[in-house]
């Protein structure tokens, strides 16, 4: 075990597929056409000195060290920026070149500290690495001449030298060991694309400023990492780093943030994590990261987890801290309890999309097998359960159809109901270079998200809907397509049923679908939806990506079906750049669904009504599984109000927070007689919760997390798990004090279980993963190495399907009481219901969730930037401070549901999705009016909350 | 100190920047607009620029920093350049500077107390062969020496 070490090719890989032979120091080498001389070197072996070249971003030819001699040609090139040709005989290492490149070496030493032994880069600098490589022995201009160096000059000040600007939480710049290389530079702008960074001045006076002169903290910055990922030096660095000292062992595993899942390389001292740092070999990020990902792990050690098992009889009683074996046994004796005195069905459990698939599949299997019943279900239901059901009708496989390079690949990407830039930041970043390449833009979103407008980046078209409206404008789109003739009837003949096709252009094509009747109701002007409409018919490759704006609805499965038939009669589907893409919310939500999360779902959805599906199960684990369907979360919570429902085992989610109607969550949890959560806080669930079982962090476990794209990547442990074990070994505890005779000691045979029963997983294991680093599935004797794009010579379910997508306005409408919309979304800095990036640095960009709300609103109704602002809504009320901006539309309010003080779903109601009870968490009508502060629930509830915290023997912690 | 948005200093930079936007690289000619009308580039001037033009902050402060003549305060009512590039050096162009600055009592990019005078370097005004060359204001001077200088500075405080 060591430090993984990653060549660096110094400039990016060319695409050709014509290649040349050249020679390089005696060594012939055969590369792709366009590859510089300084990348065919390193494949061929030979190391060229470089400091302003890094493979990451595009080649820059500054530093002047990767000189080299080409035959035939006279001077010295540089070998980054000049490309290999056929034939070309190059020498990196002549009299002629060491000279030239110890000169260079001079003067950048001669401005740069000399205290290699207390820097933080030692050991990993390659100003450092290249003194080494040219030999520098001496400097010959001295080190007193001008400098940025020394705060002090001659007894004076020295005004070139800047203070080291530590205002970023998670990395210092210090402008002293900076070289100019601009590496960080062109980081920030052709990988990150942000554009925060810049060199300021000319000659001797360039350096590098964040914006125009700030302070990181107050600039663009949107501390990704990258910068610091390129920085050659020590002039950006960890803190970590500098507080640690260099890893000395990385083992690469997954982010366990969205559903991007990123590959990093976890860098270690021991069993201390110095860094996370994006593996360049991950195929999701390709070596990039965000700032959730990179720097916002703190939460692992954090003083707010809890370590020990703790039980208690009634939810007003403190916590008692207990064994693992009372706490299991307990929680055995206690569900054995209530199936035999309120029947099989009464308890039931929910699994995380947090967790890994083996742990998922174990939670279902606990269910399915030793509480005998189907009643499992996951926060999919909350999120992408509309994605599932939408895109099983329409394509026959509920999943994205994309692997995230495809977007390298588009021309025309529709983003609707997405943030990616804040939600699925890395994906944003890969959007964002995208279509600074030229590909077009189509943002359909009721809100103006950065991507609408951001430096170097704007949409052709914001169609700025209002709330609820999705179908409507996406069935309007399809309307313009079919009546002006611009459907790709081709492939709708080859691949779809055309009888339903016909069917379905006959509804479109109605006059009240066309986007002048749609327009009084969507608020989007017709014009400008036709235009769209065209630019995505007639624009080349066509990619649609979606989110939570599109599922969260009523309708949320109409208008995922909508969005099938809008790729499908253009034609853009199965081939690279094109698709249906749902970006998932977290970083195995794809992966809890596919192993059979729903209570109606087997692992690799197949119905529990189907014989064949259950008999492989039933064989394999020596018990009936009941055929009919479980209950959804809802219905549990209504049950359990009713009283029929008992006992719940939730592993890893925060149901009180995430779920709609916070009250009716309370009031089912509060009638459950055991409630078992299974996490590394104690969330706002655990407030109704009877045992509290401490869980694992993905640094702690092995297993694999599923990606929005299908991608199953390894999680690796690197620590020891901080609470005594891994989640599924907790699980696999709670089965054997249950009575079942599992055995697994190592999640790979959890896989193997898996990939035996289900088809889709057929050829899945720990072997492989680890020899191609992941996989796509479906992965079988069909796809043995996996399917980064899905239905090329057909449909998974033979022809594509055709639904017609009516518009039905949700229930939840705008009157005098309630008169303006509210709809929800995510912020860079802080995920989901915050338990984690709350308890990192992260809460510097996000301290508490604002409402936005548009001027010509707040005027109306009196309120100031940063007033107090009470929303209410039919469900509750609750007060937040508002800030205003025109990002919203008249008519519109916008918050985040980081905070548990927020409580936005207080006020969210209980409607939902038709077909998959995914709750409409994106269109509340709301009221705003002044208010002095919290309200009577969130005062209510805090002392609820905090009573509930309370552990017998500890005192309780100030805040 | 930054002025909110509404005020008459961010009224005429917006004039400025949206004559000029539409035009192809159009953000220097929106800096010298700028300069132009301010007589130097505000700060504030850069987050209004860079969103017109949508390009980041730290894009515009890269650029207005990179020109020497993009100004970040006001220059005095006259600004005298003078070449400091080799053909004017070897003709005696330091000593030309030196007595310049104690003439006026002010060092380069510095500014005379009755605000009367900016003195600047400059590297080279295309005027080797009648070195050493300045420049006052728009205007050139060839074979500039004491006698010129002592006339101009005499000229205008008087």
């Amino acid at each position: 075990m060591g430090l993984i070490h990653e060549i660096d090719f110094g400039t990016p890989a060319a695409l050709s597929d014509k290649t040349i032979t050249l020679t390089i120091d005696g060594r012939e080498i055969t590369v792709p056409e366009g590859t510089s001389i300084m990348r065919a070197s390193t494949e061929a072996g030979i190391q060229v000195p470089k400091l302003c070249a890094t493979d990451m971003v595009d080649a820059f030819g500054s530093c002047r060290l990767c000189l080299v001699e080409i035959e035939g040609r006279n001077g010295t090139p540089a070998s980054c920026t000049t490309p290999a040709t056929d034939g070309m005989v190059v020498h990196t290492q002549t009299g002629r070149l060491k000279d030239i490149r110890r000169g260079v070496m001079e003067l950048y030493i001669s401005d740069h500290p000399l205290d290699c032994l207390t820097c933080a880069a030692n050991g990993d600098c390659e100003l450092q690495d290249m003194a080494g490589a040219v030999g520098l022995r001496d400097v010959r201009y001295g080190y007193d001449g001008d400098n940025h160096v020394r705060a002090k000059k001659d007894a004076g000040i020295n005004a070139k030298w800047m203070p080291k600007d530590e205002s970023n939480p998670y990395f210092t710049y210090d402008p002293s060991k900076c070289i100019v290389c601009s590496r960080c530079v062109r980081a920030c702008q052709e990988v990150q694309g942000t554009f925060a960074l810049t060199i300021e001045g000319r000659g001797f006076d360039s350096r590098v400023s964040p914006s125009a002169h700030e302070l990181f903290a107050d600039s663009e910055c949107v501390s990704c990492g990258a910068c610091v990922q390129a920085c050659p030096t020590a002039t950006l660095t960890e803190k970590s780093v500098i507080a640690i000292g260099q890893p000395e062992h990385s083992e690469v595993t997954t982010c366990a943030y969205c559903g991007v899942g990123c590959s990093f390389k976890a860098e270690m001292r021991g069993e201390e994590l110095v860094r996370m740092v994006p593996w360049k070999d991950g195929q999701a990020n390709r070596g990039h990261s965000c700032v959730k990902g990179r720097f916002a792990y703190g939460y692992s050690t954090h003083k707010d987890r809890i370590l020990n098992p703790m039980i208690r009889d009634k939810i007003t009683d403190p916590w008692r801290e207990v064994s693992w074996e009372e706490a299991l046994a307990h929680t055995a004796s206690e569900f054995r309890r209530l199936q035999y005195q309120y029947g099989r069905a009464s308890v039931g459990g929910i699994t995380s999309s947090r967790c890994t698939n083996e742990e998922t599949f174990l939670v279902q299997k606990l269910i399915r097998a030793g509480f005998g019943n189907n009643n499992v279900d996951t926060c999919a239901r909350v999120c992408h359960s509309p994605t599932g059901y939408g895109l099983g009708q329409a394509f026959g496989t509920s999943a994205g159809t994309q692997n995230f390079d495809s977007v390298e690949h588009s021309d025309v990407i529709v983003v609707i109901g997405a943030n990616p830039t804040d939600g699925h930041p890395v994906f944003g970043s890969r959007l964002k270079k995208r279509l600074r390449q030229g590909a077009q833009l189509i943002v359909i979103d009721p809100r103006r998200i950065d991507l609408v407008k951001t430096p170097h980046v704007k949409a052709a078209h914001h169609l700025a809907l209002k709330p609820g409206t999705n179908v409507a404008v996406m069935t309007a789109l399809a309307h313009v397509i079919v009546t002006e003739g611009l459907a790709d009837e081709q492939f709708i003949r080859e691949r779809c049923d055309w009888s339903e096709f016909e069917d379905w252009a006959e509804f479109v094509s109605d006059i009240r679908h066309s986007p002048e009747s749609t327009e009084t109701s969507t608020g989007v002007p017709a014009d400008d939806l036709r235009r769209a409409a065209r630019l995505f018919a007639t624009g080349g490759n066509g990619a649609i990506y979606y989110g939570l704006g599109v599922t969260e609805h009523s309708q949320g499965s109409t208008t995922v079906m909508a969005i099938a038939n809008l790729a499908m009669v253009t034609g853009n589907i199965g081939r690279p750049g094109v698709g249906v893409n749902p970006l998932r919310g977290q970083n195995n939500v794809q992966g809890s669904c596919d192993m059979g999360s729903f209570p109606h779902e087997l692992p690799g959805y197949r119905h529990v009504s189907d014989e064949a599906a259950r008999d492989v199960f039933e064989k394999m684990w020596g018990v009936t599984i009941s055929s009919e369907p479980g209950l959804r979360i809802p219905n549990m919570l209504d049950a359990a109000v009713e009283g029929s429902f008992k006992g719940l085992y939730i592993q890893g989610e925060d149901i009180l927070q995430s779920d709609p109607d916070t009250k009716h969550v309370a009031a089912g949890l509060a009638a459950m007689e055991c409630v078992v959560v299974q996490d590394l806080f104690l969330n706002e669930t655990a407030n109704y919760a009877h045992v509290f079982l401490p869980g694992s962090t993905f640094l702690e476990k092995d297993g694999t997390f599923t990606n929005a794209e299908r991608r199953i990547n390894r999680v690796r442990k690197v620590m020891t798990p901080k609470n005594g074990f891994a989640d599924w070994e907790v699980t696999q505890n709670l089965a054997r004090a249950l009575g079942l005779d599992w055995d697994y000691t190592h999640p790979s045979q959890i896989m193997d279980e898996i990939a035996a029963t289900t088809p889709s997983f057929a050829g899945v294991n720990y072997p492989y993963l680890d020899q191609v680093g992941s996989v796509q599935w479906p992965c079988n004797e069909h796809f043995p190495v996996g399917s980064p794009i899905m239905h090329v010579d057909g449909f998974v379910r033979g022809r594509g399907k055709f639904i017609r997508t009516e518009y039905v306005a949700t229930d939840e409408r705008t009157g005098p009481r309630f008169p303006l919309l509210l709809t929800t979304g995510r912020i860079l800095s802080q995920y989901n219901v915050g338990a984690q990036t709350r308890r990192t640095d992260n809460v510097v960009w996000h301290p508490e969730d604002k409402l936005e709300i548009h001027p010509h609103d707040a005027e109306q109704r009196g309120i100031h930037e940063n007033d107090w602002v009470k929303l209410s809504s039919r469900s509750g009320d609750t007060t937040l401070r508002a800030t205003i901006t025109d990002r919203v539309a008249p008519g519109v309010v916008y918050t985040t549901f980081h905070h548990p003080t927020t409580q936005a779903n207080v006020i969210t109601t209980d409607y939902s999705d038709w077909a998959t009870n995914c709750p409409e968490y994106k269109v509340t009508a709301v009221q705003i009016s002044p208010s002095n502060g919290p309200s009577d629930w969130q005062v209510e509830y805090d002392e609820q909350a905090r009573q509930s915290r309370r552990i017998a023997g500890h005192l309780e912690a100030a805040e | 100190m930054m002025q909110a948005a509404g005020t008459e200093v961010m009224q005429r930079i917006t004039d400025v920047v949206d004559a000029l936007k539409e035009k192809d690289g159009a953000l220097l000619p929106i800096l010298h607009g700028i300069q132009d009308e301010f007589g130097y580039v505000p700060d504030e001037s850069v987050p209004v620029i860079a969103d017109a033009l949508n390009l980041s902050r730290a894009d515009v402060h890269g650029v207005v920093t990179f020109y020497h003549d993009y100004r970040k305060h006001p220059a005095g009512r006259h600004v005298l350049k003078i070449c400091r590039a080799e053909a004017c050096q070897a003709l005696g162009g330091q000593a030309l500077a030196e007595r310049a600055m104690a003439l006026l009592g002010i060092g380069f990019h510095e500014t005379t107390t009755d605000n009367a005078f900016t003195l600047e370097p400059t590297f080279c005004l295309g005027l080797c062969a009648c070195a050493p060359a300045a420049m006052l204001d728009n205007q050139l001077i060839a074979r500039f020496d004491e006698t010129k200088l002592a006339e101009i500075v005499k000229e205008i405080r008087s």
